[in-house]
C-alpha cells in the first residue's frame, strides 16, 4: 500500500478507537447534548417571556432568536469534551506509544478530528430536532438550510483543532479547564440571547467584536432568512481562522519533544 | 565497513541532550549487542527515560551519534520506529478498550490484516496469561495486567528491539518474577533488550551488559561481575564470642580490620575457594575459636556507592551470606 493508502487506513483505525470510546464512556456524548437542550428549556421556557419582549420584533418567538447560540453552544461543549479526551492521551502516556510507532504522523490527530466532527454534528442534528419540537420554526429553505450545515460544521472544525491543540498542551484535565470556560462562557458575552445593542459599554465593545457573534448573526440571518450581509464573511475568516491557528498549534506540540 | 549481521543493535557515541539550563546527557557512549539484554542502571532524574526517548524518536538529541537497527532517527524516524518496540514508564493502554481491542488495534496500525490481527491478538493474550480478561476493559486490569498487556501491545509488531523503561517499578514480587521470565524468553528468541531500572538486582537478574548511569554521565560499563571486581569490600567475617578471642585473631591475622563493638573481624578476600581454604587452615592451626563467619562479596549497591559516592534508593537486599557453625562452610563462596 502506498503511503498515502496507509495514512488513510491509519486514520481511519484511530476514528474507529474514537468512536468506539464515545460507546465506552457516553458521558461525554450525553453532557455535549444534554446541556445544549437543557439551555434551550431554561432560555425559552423560563428566560424567554422576559428576554424575548427586547430581542424578538412583535410577533417572533424567541426560540427563533435563541437557536443559533444554542448550537454555538453545542460546539463548545463537543469542543470541551475533545480536548478532555484528547488529553486524556497524552497524559496516560498512549499518545508517545503511537509515536514510537511506524504510522501516518496526522493520523491520531485527525483521527480525534474526525470522532469529534461526527459527535458534534449528530448532537447538532439532535438538538436541532428538539428545539423543532419545541415550536422552532424556520423559514430557511434548502440553501439556506446548507449554508447553516456548513458554517456549523466550519465552526466545530475550528473549535476542533483548538481543543485537540489544548488537549495536547495542558498538563493535566484540568488544564483544559480555562479553555472549556472560555467556549462555555463567551456565547453569553455575544448576541446568542440578548443583542449586543442592549449591553452597556466595555461589554458591548466585547460582545460586538468577539468571534462568536458574527457567526451567531450570520446562522440567525441564515435561518430567519434575513440577507446574509457581511457577517458571513467575518464569520467564516473567524473559523478559518481559528482552524488555522489551532491545526498549526496542535502539529507542532504533536511533534514536540516529550518532556519529562 | 563491518557486515549487517554483526553490527550492534543500539550504537551511541556522545550522546548530549539539555533541557535549558539543565544538562541531562552529557557525553554518553554505549552499544548493544544484537539479542542482549542492557541494563541503563541509575536513579531518578540520571537520564535514563531521556536516553530512552531519544533512541526511541520521541525527542532529538543535542548532538551524538546514534543507530537503532542500524539506522539513524534523526534521519530516518520511521525505519527506526519499523525496528523497535516501546513500553513506557506508564502503562500505555487504553483504558477503555478491552485488552482484546488493545492488540487488535496496534494489529491494525501494524497493517497485520483483520484475519492475521485476530490471530496476533489471541496468540499474545495466550502467552501474556490475559486470555481470560481478553474482554474486559483495560481500566479494569491490576498493575501486573496492566503491564503484561503494554509489553504484549509493543509486541504485536514483532519489533527485533525493544525499549523498557523500569518495566516492573510498582509491581508486587509475583508480577515482578513474571516479568523478568518474560523478558528473558524475549530475548532467548532473539530479541535485543534495552531496559532502565534504578533496581539494582533487577540488571544483576536481567542484564548481559550492565551500564550505570549518573547525573547524565556513564561512570561505569560492563557485566555485573566485571562491575563487581571493579571495586574492594570482598571480604570475610569472623564474628567471636568475646574480645580475647578477638584481639588473638586479629593479631594473627595480618590486615584484617577488627570492630570491638561488634566483636567481628573482617579479612579481606575474594571470596574465591582457596583464600577461604587458606584462612581455615590459620583458624585450626592457631586453635583460634570463631563463632560465625560470613562471606560476602560485593553486589551492585556497594558498586554504585564506589563509583558515584552515593547509594542508591533501590531495595536493600541481603550483603552477606552466614554460615551458622564454626569454621566451616557450605555456602558458595562465589556467587
Amino acid at each position: 500500500m502506498s503511503t498515502l493508502g496507509y495514512s488513510v487506513s491509519d486514520s481511519a483505525t484511530m476514528l474507529r478507537r474514537n468512536l468506539r470510546h464515545n460507546l465506552r464512556y457516553p458521558v461525554a456524548l450525553i453532557v455535549s447534548l444534554g446541556v445544549p437542550i437543557l439551555l434551550l428549556l431554561l432560555f425559552v421556557g423560563v428566560f424567554g417571556g422576559a428576554l424575548g419582549v427586547g430581542a424578538v420584533p412583535r410577533g417572533g418567538h424567541y426560540i427563533d432568536f435563541v437557536m443559533p447560540g444554542i448550537l454555538l453552544i453545542t460546539v463548545g461543549y463537543g469542543a470541551s469534551s475533545t480536548a478532555m479526551a484528547v488529553n486524556r492521551d497524552a497524559t496516560e502516556g498512549i499518545i508517545s506509544r503511537f509515536r514510537t510507532m511506524p504510522i501516518s504522523r496526522t493520523a491520531v490527530l485527525t483521527g480525534h478530528v474526525a470522532g469529534a466532527m461526527i459527535r458534534t454534528l449528530a448532537t447538532g442534528v439532535l438538538v436541532v430536532g428538539v428545539a423543532l419540537l419545541m415550536g422552532f420554526r424556520s423559514s430557511a429553505g434548502l440553501l439556506d438550510w446548507l449554508a447553516v450545515a456548513g458554517l456549523f460544521a466550519l465552526v466545530a472544525l475550528a473549535l476542533t483543532w483548538l481543543a485537540v491543540a489544548v488537549g495536547l498542551a495542558a498538563r493535566t484535565a484540568e488544564g483544559t479547564s480555562g479553555f472549556t470556560l472560555l467556549v462555555q462562557l463567551l456565547p453569553f458575552i455575544s448576541s446568542a440571547f440578548v443583542p449586543t445593542g442592549s449591553m452597556s459599554g466595555a461589554v458591548r465593545w466585547f460582545a460586538q467584536n468577539e468571534p462568536f457573534t458574527p457567526i451567531i448573526d450570520a446562522l440567525r440571518r441564515l435561518l430567519t432568512g434575513a440577507p446574509i450581509g457581511h457577517s458571513a464573511v467575518v464569520a467564516c475568516a473567524w473559523s478559518v481562522g481559528l482552524a488555522l491557528i489551532g491545526y498549526l498549534w496542535a502539529r507542532a506540540l504533536f511533534k514536540r519533544d516529550l518532556r519529562l | 565497513m563491518t557486515p549487517a549481521a554483526s553490527a550492534p543493535a543500539i550504537a551511541v557515541t556522545g550522546l548530549r541532550k539539555s533541557f535549558g539550563d539543565q544538562v541531562v546527557l552529557d557525553g554518553i557512549d554505549l552499544e548493544v549487542a544484537e539479542g542482549t539484554i542492557f541494563a541503563l542502571l541509575g536513579p531518578n532524574g540520571a537520564g535514563k527515560t531521556t536516553t530512552v526517548h531519544i533512541l526511541s524518536t520521541l525527542s532529538a538529541p543535542d548532538g551524538g551519534g546514534i543507530r537503532v537497527g542500524g539506522h539513524d532517527p534523526a534521519l530516518h524516524p520511521d525505519l527506526v520506529r519499523a525496528a523497535i518496540g516501546v513500553t513506557g514508564q506508564f502503562s500505555a493502554v487504553d483504558g477503555l478498550l478491552t485488552g482484546e481491542e488493545n492488540l487488535v488495534l496496534m494489529a491494525d496500525l501494524h497493517h497485520l490484516g483483520r484475519v492475521g490481527g485476530r490471530r496476533r491478538a489471541a496468540e499474545l493474550l495466550r502467552r501474556f496469561d490475559l486470555a481470560e480478561a481478553a474482554g474486559k476493559t483495560a481500566a479494569t486490569y491490576s498493575g501486573g495486567m496492566r503491564r503484561r498487556l503494554d509489553l504484549a501491545m509493543t509486541l504485536v509488531g514483532d519489533p527485533r528491539i525493544i525499549f523498557l523503561d523500569e518495566p516492573t517499578t510498582g509491581l508486587d514480587p509475583r508480577s515482578r518474577r513474571t516479568m523478568w521470565q518474560i523478558i528473558r524468553r524475549l530475548a532467548a528468541g532473539g530479541t535485543t533488550i534495552f531496559l532502565t531500572t534504578q533496581q539494582l538486582d533487577e540488571a544483576d537478574e536481567l542484564a548481559d551488559r550492565i551500564a550505570v548511569l549518573d547525573h547524565g554521565t556513564l561512570v561505569a560499563e560492563g557485566t555485573a561481575a566485571e562491575l563487581k571486581s571493579r571495586i574492594p569490600g570482598g571480604h570475610i567475617q569472623l564474628q567471636f564470642a568475646d574480645a580475647d578471642s578477638l584481639d588473638a585473631a586479629a593479631r594473627a591475622l595480618a590486615g584484617a580490620t577488627p570492630d570491638r563493638d561488634a566483636l567481628s573481624l573482617q579479612v579481606p578476600g575474594d571470596g574465591s575457594v582457596r583464600s577461604l581454604r587458606a584462612l581455615l587452615d590459620r583458624l585450626d592451626r592457631d586453635g583460634l575459636d570463631v563463632q560465625e563467619l560470613s562471606v560476602h562479596t560485593p553486589d551492585l549497591d556497594d558498586v554504585f556507592f564506589a563509583l558515584t559516592g552515593h547509594p542508591t534508593t533501590g531495595t536493600d537486599r541481603t550483603t552477606t551470606e552466614s554460615t551458622g557453625t564454626t569454621g566451616t562452610t557450605e555456602k558458595e563462596a562465589v556467587r
